[in-house]
């Protein structure tokens, strides 16, 4: 008889959600974890970067008070009190996740999980070993780097070490113009850097639908943040305390020097060393393949999160533990839609999607209709002296079925829920456009987006060829 | 309420199954999840789950039946439970939700619906969603007939589509058993095996085939491909493949006599760059084409062409990808052949076969060294092109691999 139901190996938003998940549906649950739970999301990622992002924002508007007949001469920001603050926040939010693991009594064991065999994890460096008839391998991802470039943690670093940095350089380079790249930008640059993004694709946030990715150039190049694109790093070294890049585009070769460089190339998963070999566990690419329900390829064991390889966000981790726990109480969860998961990036303008780009609906054989419409023309918005971005709804011409929506501007990581509904829902648009939205607020330009992909549009014009929006 | 066990759908082209043997005997107690027959499909056999528990009432089929994806073929219900509209050894028509669409092993909610015959509910309500509502209302069907797989049991559009798919495709029981498809018969050549044994016959009859081959190494394009999926997430994964695409459209660019066709003894060049790519599909290989690549980035390629592999095996391809190729690429590294001759496909008048990407010795200023190199073969139909032609255009390929940087602009 196995001493816990569930192992959990690793206890960040995808394993300790399940914990408290399994927990509930009465299951005897082990969660284990090296270092503090809550994982790369709560200690080092979303969190502690969200309240940089926010204190960039504050002192963003603070130099545009007079706009607001605010004034103010001798203006300081402090970016080390930022940091403070930023781990204040972590460890409320961390004691939180604690607080709920201990009601729930799960129990939290510390070290790191190693699998000897499909119903056992080895606990090191205790040696203690953890029984159980179900295993979750839970054990997240990292920030790649670069192929030959060293991480010397001050002046060629990844978003790890930026969040405990406490001084803003003069200038820096960021390679990747991914969500982590452009919202270190955008921290750095409200902070008074010289920034430069260096992107390999065609354009910032790469995998966002096109307009939106535009929309975001046109504000940032406002903003004095500077990006190539179709940029190739060649070489990335130290020399003399600051970063050289050798850089690539169109053929044409030059350097860039700045005082750091920020590697933001994207995730990889930790699944080396996790004894997936012993218990017989299949790898593909570093990934661990799952079905629908998380099971890998040995009964009794499941994975979730980054180490999943599917789409490596905070969200997508909670919602697969939840999956795979309800799964071994013998419920019966729905099957993940991982396209129609919302994808938010926190810089501002901000930038929330979810669903199919316009180029992948047609690329799928859709018949597509489109709807945008400007914060410009949004009351709340123009109040609020924010008028950046719009909102671009993607529906299918003959039923009107949402495919895809995509925000740009203020507070779109907020209102990118009610579209992650509706896709849900499988909605179609005139679901989203007869819903009446309170007046004023930002969320009627969801509302008017729907509208407009009907041609219904109230508080727009566009000329009957569809004119640009923006 | 008494639950039917179906005959499972397992793969798209999965139309009927042979009951192999019961597992339970009629009274049995069954829990939900429990093993309960064995069947056959042409690809496996399989142990069919029990998806509620309670008492295994009635078999509606003998071991060595034949019977087609969706039938009935057993009752699983409580002891006291009426099930007397199953004792006239009349099974209800075919279940209909679940049944068309590919099931995959560890869906079990597939693998029996709720009792067909059961009344609407009295207060009209069903759970489906808006779009499933009007697609119901457009085309006529009543939703508390279908069974959804949805969160909560919501019926989806893809439960509605699958259930007009099944009304339409097995509208009647049919009266004799299906012959058996364990006896042996001649080889029944499908259309498409006898399109392609027809095309490539024409091919090797018609056209004259001249063979260049070339060495190339691939680092940089690895290094390359490895860089733009460490950015792209999971989202679009690029392969070597699509490098390969890209670079053949690039090439094709620059040497427009090999984006041709050859049609009633005239050569016709074509605008676009249409790369086809072989897909495998149970009954054969197609070949459809990645459109316009010489105007796609290599993401957008990749995700083309991983769009065009599902519909190629769900039946939804575009006309213009089934017969608009102007090239083909034909890849096999993936089963490790180093080397593939490839045969023309007409009217197109060049094809590259491909090997594997593989870790082997190489020259360089007097040293050998080990390098992932690659052998690319260009078949050329020498009434369009000679062997010096093709040779420069497969150099070009090379350099374009070799220096990748150039792929992306």
């Amino acid at each position: 008889m196995a001493a816990y139901d569930v192992a959990i190996s690793g206890g960040g938003p995808g394993g300790y959600v399940a914990a408290i998940r399994a927990a509930q549906l009465g299951l005897k649950t082990a969660l284990i974890e090296k270092d503090r739970v809550g994982g790369v999301c709560l200690n080092w990622g979303c969190i502690p970067s969200k309240a940089l992002l926010y204190n960039a924002e504050l002192v963003r508007l603070f130099r545009r008070s007079q706009e607001f007949g605010i004034s103010h001469n001798n203006l300081r920001v402090d970016f080390a009190a930022a940091i403070d603050r930023s781990r204040q926040v972590v460890d409320r939010m961390v004691s939180g996740v604690e607080f709920l693991l201990q009601k729930n009594k799960v129990d939290v064991i510390s070290g790191t999980g190693t699998l000897k065999s499909r119903s056992e994890v080895a606990v090191e460096p205790e040696g203690r070993i953890v029984e159980a008839g179900n295993v979750i391998i839970a054990s997240g991802g990292f920030s790649r780097v670069l192929p030959g470039v060293q991480v010397d943690g001050r002046t060629i670093i990844t978003s790890r070490e930026a969040l405990e940095l406490r001084e803003v350089p003069e200038s820096v380079a960021i390679v990747g113009g991914g969500p982590v790249g452009v919202e270190f930008a955008y921290m750095y640059a409200g902070y008074g850097a010289k920034v430069t993004i260096v992107e390999m694709l065609d354009h910032l946030l790469p995998l966002e639908d096109e307009d939106i990715s535009r929309q975001l150039e046109r504000s940032f190049r406002q903003q004095g943040i500077g990006y190539m694109t179709r940029t190739a790093v060649k070489e990335l070294r130290v020399v003399d305390g600051k970063a050289q890049l050798a850089v690539s585009s169109d053929g044409r070769d030059q350097e860039l020097t700045t005082d750091r460089a920020l590697i933001a190339i994207g995730f990889g998963c930790n699944s080396d060393g996790l004894g997936l070999e012993a218990a017989g566990v299949a790898t593909e690419r570093g990934f661990v393949p799952v079905d629908d329900r998380m099971k890998t390829n040995v009964d009794g064991v499941y994975a979730i999160g980054d180490v999943t390889g599917k789409l490596m966000l905070a969200h997508v981790a909670s919602d697969q533990g939840v999956i795979a726990v309800e799964g071994i109480a013998g419920l019966n969860p729905a099957k993940p839609d991982y396209v129609k998961m919302p994808r938010c990036t926190y810089c501002q303008p901000q930038v929330a999607s979810c669903g199919l780009t316009e180029a992948q609906a047609r690329e799928h054989g859709y018949q597509v209709k489109t709807g945008r419409f400007p914060f410009r023309a949004n009351g709340k918005a123009m109040a609020g002296a924010d008028t950046d971005g719009f909102v671009k709804f993607v529906a299918e011409a003959d039923y009107g079925e949402v495919l895809g929506v995509h925000i740009v501007g203020p507070e779109a990581t907020d209102l990118i829920a009610e579209a992650a509904l509706a896709l849900g829902m499988e909605s179609t648009v005139a679901d989203v456009s007869r819903t009446v939205h309170a007046h004023p607020t930002l969320s009627e330009a969801v509302k008017e987006a729907a509208l407009a992909a009907e041609g219904k549009a109230i508080h727009f014009w566009a000329e009957p060829s569809r004119g640009e929006m923006t | 309420m008494a639950y039917e066990v179906v005959m499972p759908q397992m793969g798209a082209d999965m139309k009927e199954g042979t009951l192999i043997r019961w597992l339970k005997n009629e009274g049995d107690e069954v829990t939900r999840g429990e093993a309960i027959a064995e069947i056959e499909t042409d690809k496996a056999n399989i142990e069919i789950e029990a998806f509620e528990g309670g008492v295994f009432r009635k078999t509606l089929a003998q071991p060595g039946d034949v019977v087609a994806v969706g039938q009935t073929i057993a009752v699983i219900g409580a002891a006291d439970e009426d099930i007397s509209m199953y004792e006239a050894g009349k099974a209800p028509e075919p279940a209909m939700a679940g049944a068309a669409r590919p099931a995959a092993a560890a869906a079990p909610a597939k693998e029996a619906t709720p009792a067909v015959e059961a009344a609407p509910r009295g207060d009209g309500h069903v759970r489906a969603s808006p779009v499933a509502r009007r697609i119901a209302e457009e085309k006529g069907i009543d939703l508390s007939r279908v069974s959804g797989t949805g969160p909560e049991g919501r019926i989806t559009r893809e439960d509605v589509e699958s259930f007009l798919q099944t009304r339409a495709a097995a509208p009647e029981k049919p009266e004799k058993p299906p012959e058996s498809p364990r006896e042996a018969a001649p080889v029944a050549m499908s259309r498409m095996r006898q399109a392609i044994a027809r095309r490539m016959a024409q091919s090797k009859r018609e056209a004259p085939h001249y063979y260049v081959t070339v060495v190339v190494e691939m680092t940089e394009a690895q290094r390359l491909r490895s860089q733009l999926n460490d950015t792209l997430g999971e989202t679009a994964h690029v392969s070597v493949n699509d490098l390969l695409v890209k670079a053949s459209a690039k090439a094709l660019q620059r040497y427009p006599i090999f984006n041709t066709w050859f049609i009633d003894g005239e050569v016709r060049r074509q605008e676009a760059q249409n790369v086809c790519i072989a897909i495998a599909l149970d009954e054969g290989l197609i070949a459809p084409a990645v459109l316009d690549c010489g105007h796609k980035s290599i993401v957008e390629i990749a995700q083309a062409s991983r769009s065009l592999a599902e519909r190629a095996k769900s039946g939804s391809l575009k006309p213009e990808e089934y017969s608009g190729g102007t090239f083909t690429v034909s890849n096999l590294g993936m089963y490790g052949i180093e080397e593939l001759i490839a045969i023309i496909q007409p009217p197109q008048t060049a094809i590259l076969g491909v090997g594997r990407v593989s870790p082997r010795p190489v020259a360089r200023d007097g040293v050998v060294e080990v390098a992932e190199v690659m052998t690319l073969a260009l078949s050329g139909d020498h009434r369009v092109t000679d062997g010096a032609q093709g040779a420069q255009f497969l150099a070009e390929i090379k350099r374009l691999l070799e220096a990748p940087v150039d792929l992306l602009v």
